[in-house]
């Protein structure tokens, strides 16, 4: 049942022999290496797995690879432009926002596909747009906090 | 100011120390082999400086911690702590946490304790080490201590010598006993603590570059999945073992009595031969009694004296008055951590390595040792920052289903990840708890006569050195069974009043059908919840206003000042109610011995949809000296969140045949359509000690709650979770 599959992840072609039923979110963790997206429910019920799917934040632990194939996969550890940092992650490192911090990719991922959408969001806007992660530490207000000052900031670059 | 690299060789042959280049996960990239060397590693015990501050050949301090960073942002107050007694930079210190070939043993990171404990100790040993080397550059100058100064890591004299610590030290490391009587600094010239320090490892978050355990890919490792019972109790049958060997990356499976796994070269092939056993497997299952619907009755009906655990009732005290009795409950609750426990553990010649999230290193080691028949000696665990698990949950198990395989299977690193079915289905819950309350208030509301009595499980069942303690430990062909400890204390936390009137408490142990264990607060959310409620309902009982009953009761200052300050953030006697806008209030002393926080909750009803939502919640807290303050709201505000999801959604459901809150489907929590404004504000005391705040939040946040459904209803809801449908929304409309 082993077959190649070819993604495209974090703008690099990758051949993997897998099994192509597998969920994305094992390979971009195994064998890619990369601990950005992370394991919650396997169920998408909770968006710890989040990653960019043409752009479009998606839970990556049920959606198999061989569905993937030909869609532009990008993962958290892509935001950064080497050590410059997106205006969301700076929010967040501003406003502290994380405590046990497993959720943080959810949201930042979440909160990618939002302002790309709508860079200019209310605060209901920013809550529906994360509502599909789960954060058990309760840091909610610090996250919707943290969104609108990327909002601020994009909006300040590219004037 | 750092040693040329032949200076650091000779320094380190000289200390015998391995310290360089730690980064703050240190061992998280060890080799498996590294793991287990431990000869460099003289734990010279509790007293030893440098059992907790080191001085680096590179140039850097090492804080040493027995606790364990589990989202707290403990690493960041540590180090805050030492920054400030040893005067360096922030920068200049590093931390390593918990681990057992490193670390001394601090039990668990638990009950709001480490700063009060490890933080204590880490300040006397940066004194320790402060007065040591001023000491040394004293003589090196032939002046006193008392004329030198120190400002990031240099020593000077006024006008004349300086040199640094490395200098100072010439080669050798710090040596010495932590006396106590080393002068620690004074508040009033703290620089560093009180600050808001960032957390360094946020930028780690962001960038998808933190290392949690579930993140660890040590060489050669390879995954199980270890197939749970269907039920608490079930007994394995059978199961379809050559079929599960024969798929394809299946190295094999292992049994051992009721306790079944699957090994795989990749982790998707795991979990193939997962829902492969879990299709095929037979199990002869138990029945949970008593129902879920009979619990309460049955904790009420119970027929025990209970243990009376403090009483100053006058023996006349019936008679004191009109006598007011309410009924709250309490469900099941689950930590619910968003990442499900893992753990990586390696058999190598006869050695044992634990990568685990748990909160106890050292009672884990213990634990394991008993569980696998090995010598401590032989057996090391390693502290890695997991999913925030806010007590006891599935990680020590995760760490015992490893060491299992790990001894079953030598040689690999074996990585066990747990499903989500398994976190939500055993895991420890908090457990269910009832309460009987019984006053007598005067018209002028004075309480006259208090009477508690409650029914808990036990709120912890840590595995502090009994195999039996791990579930798949009672699951073995020589079961090693669960024995249930003395320990009750965590069941009445905060059921004693900090008022001051008349009262009785009265505790009955009840054994319930759900495992349940410490969960944040333990015993104090749900005593709290009706504590401070069944106050509430004594006010207006008595038509006396809720916040001028619990003042005059009060006779702690620190306890008054957090309410008098929420009150007026608030501004709480002309808002209290308005149209269908009410705010509630609810008060505790963590234990009655750390933080004090009294928070408001402000609930707007909605009458036409028979529903409610909560608008907005104030806290004040009051935690003595603030470590770190911004950290410290962090907290807090995630305490209150937290407290608000249990409050308002959650209730682990089950039936005869076992957990039915398998999922965030059957056991939704709070999500962001649902959370209130936040504000935290503190009461920063810097001459006094700081106290455990981490769990301060979580009883008044529900009081708070169901007192502000009373103001805006009318309806005054008793049993957790609340839900809209407990509201009589026709007593709403008329
Ligand atoms: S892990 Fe994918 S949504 Fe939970
Ligand atoms: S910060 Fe811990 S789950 Fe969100």
């Amino acid at each position: 049942m082993i077959k190649d599959v070819r993604l495209n992840v974090n703008g690099k072609e990758h051949t993997l022999q897998i099994d192509p039923a597998t969920p994305l979110l094992y390979p971009l963790r195994n064998e890619l290496e990369l601990n950005g997206p992370k394991f919650g429910c396997g169920l998408e019920q909770c968006g710890s797995c989040m990653v960019l799917l043409d752009g479009m934040a998606e839970p990556s632990c049920m959606r198999t690879c061989s569905s993937l194939e030909g869609v532009e996969i990008r993962t958290i550890e892509s935001l950064a432009d080497g050590e410059k940092l997106d205006p969301i992650q700076e929010a967040f490192i501003e406003l502290q926002a994380a405590q046990c911090g497993y959720c943080v990719n959810g949201m930042v991922i979440s909160a990618k596909s939002l302002l790309e959408k709508n860079p200019n969001p209310a605060d209901e806007e920013i809550k529906e747009g994360l509502q599909r992660v789960l954060c058990r530490c309760g840091t909610h207000s610090r996250f919707i906090k943290a969104v609108r000052l990327a909002a601020e900031k994009m909006k300040s670059t590219t004037l | 100011m750092k040693l040329s690299d032949i200076n650091r060789r000779k320094f380190l042959k000289q200390s015998g120390q391995v310290l360089v280049g730690f980064n703050l996960l240190p061992l998280a990239f060890c080799t498996p082999n590294e793991a287990n060397v431990m000869s460099d590693f003289a734990d010279k015990g509790k007293n030893a400086v440098d059992s907790w501050i080191r001085l680096n050949p590179d140039g850097k301090v090492t804080v040493l911690t027995g606790k364990m960073e589990l989202g707290q942002g403990i690493k960041a107050a540590l180090r805050q702590i030492a920054a400030e007694e040893l005067d360096v930079g922030m920068d200049m210190v590093e931390i390593v946490i918990a681990d057992t070939g490193k670390t001394q043993d601090e039990r668990y990171t638990a009950g709001s304790n480490s700063i009060e404990g490890s933080g204590k100790t880490i300040r006397n040993a940066a004194a320790e080490a402060r007065r040591i080397l001023l000491e040394k550059a004293a003589g090196n100058w032939n002046t006193s201590p008392e004329e030198l100064s120190i400002d990031k890591g240099m020593i000077s004299q006024p006008g004349g010598k300086s040199a640094s610590f490395w200098d100072v030290l010439q080669e050798k490391s710090l040596e010495g006993e932590i006396t106590e009587k080393a002068p620690k600094k004074d508040p009033k010239d703290y620089k560093v603590i009180g600050q808001p320090v960032p957390r360094e490892d946020i930028l780690a978050m962001v960038t998808g570059k933190s290392l949690y355990v579930q993140d660890l890919r040590l060489p050669g490792m390879i995954h199980a999945r270890v197939m749970r019972p269907p039920s608490y109790g079930a007994k394995l049958i059978d199961f379809p073992k050559e079929e599960v060997e024969g798929l394809p990356g299946v190295i094999k499976t292992v049994k051992d009595g009721s306790f079944l796994a699957v090994l795989a070269e990749r982790e998707f092939d795991a979990i193939k031969g997962l829902q492969r056993l879990q299709m095929g497997s037979r199990w002869e299952e138990k029945t949970l009694a008593p129902p879920q619907d009979e619990l309460y009755e049955k904790m009420f009906n119970s027929h025990d004296k209970g243990d009376s655990i403090e009483d100053s009732l006058p023996s006349n005290w019936q008679e004191r008055g009109e006598i007011l009795e309410a009924a709250y409950t309490r469900p099941f609750q689950m930590h619910g951590s968003i990442g499900p426990s893992c753990a990586i553990a390696q058999m190598e010649n006869g050695k044992l390595t634990v990568w685990s999230h748990t909160q106890g290193v050292y009672p884990m080691k213990r634990t394991i040792a008993d569980l696998l028949g090995m010598s401590e000696d032989n057996i090391r665990v390693i502290g890695v920052p997991g999913s925030g698990c806010y007590g006891h949950n599935g990680a020590d198990d995760a760490g015992a289903d490893a060491a299992l395989l790990a001894a079953a299977h030598p040689g690999p690193p074996i990585r066990v990840q747990w499903m989500r079915m398994d976190e939500h289905s055993w895991e420890p819950y908090g457990s269910a708890m009832a309460f009987k309350m019984i006053g007598i208030v005067d018209s002028a509301g004075n309480i006259e006569a208090w009477r508690t009595e409650l029914w808990s499980d036990a709120h912890s069942a840590r595995p502090g050195g009994k195999a039996g303690h791990f579930i798949a430990a009672n699951t073995l062909e020589n079961p090693r069974n669960f024995e249930p400890g003395g320990f009750s204390a965590g069941s009445y936390r905060n059921a004693v009043p900090l008022y001051g009137f008349p009262r009785e408490i009265v505790h009955h142990d009840f054994s319930t059908p759900l495992r349940t264990s410490a969960m944040r607060g333990l015993g104090a959310y749900g005593n709290v919840f009706a504590l401070e409620s069944f106050m509430d309902e004594l006010a207006h009982k008595s038509g006396a206003d809720p916040l001028e009953m619990r003042l005059k009761h009060l006779h702690d200052e620190r306890a008054k000042e957090v309410l008098e300050m929420l009150a007026e953030k608030i501004n709480w006697s002309s808002n209290r109610k308005k149209g269908n806008q009410g705010w509630g209030l609810a008060f505790a002393k963590y234990k009655n011995a750390a933080s004090y926080f009294a928070v408001a909750a402000l609930v707007e009803a909605d009458p036409v949809n028979k529903d409610f939502k909560l608008q907005k919640m104030v806290g004040v807290i009051d935690a003595g000296q603030t470590i770190n303050l911004d950290g410290l709201k962090n907290q807090t505000e995630g305490g209150m969140i937290q407290s608000a999801s249990w409050t308002l959604f959650e209730e682990v459901k089950y039936d005869s045949q076992g957990i039915v809150s398998n999922t965030w489907a059957s056991y939704p929590i709070m999500r962001f359509s649902h959370v209130p404004e936040i504000e935290v504000h503190v009461i920063d005391r810097p001459e006094e000690e700081p106290l455990g705040a981490g769990e301060a939040a979580q009883g008044p946040v529900s009081a708070a709650i169901a007192n502000a459904i009373f103001e805006a209803t009318g309806s005054r809801l008793r049993d957790l979770p609340l839900k809209p449908e407990q509201i009589n929304w026709d007593k709403l409309q008329s």
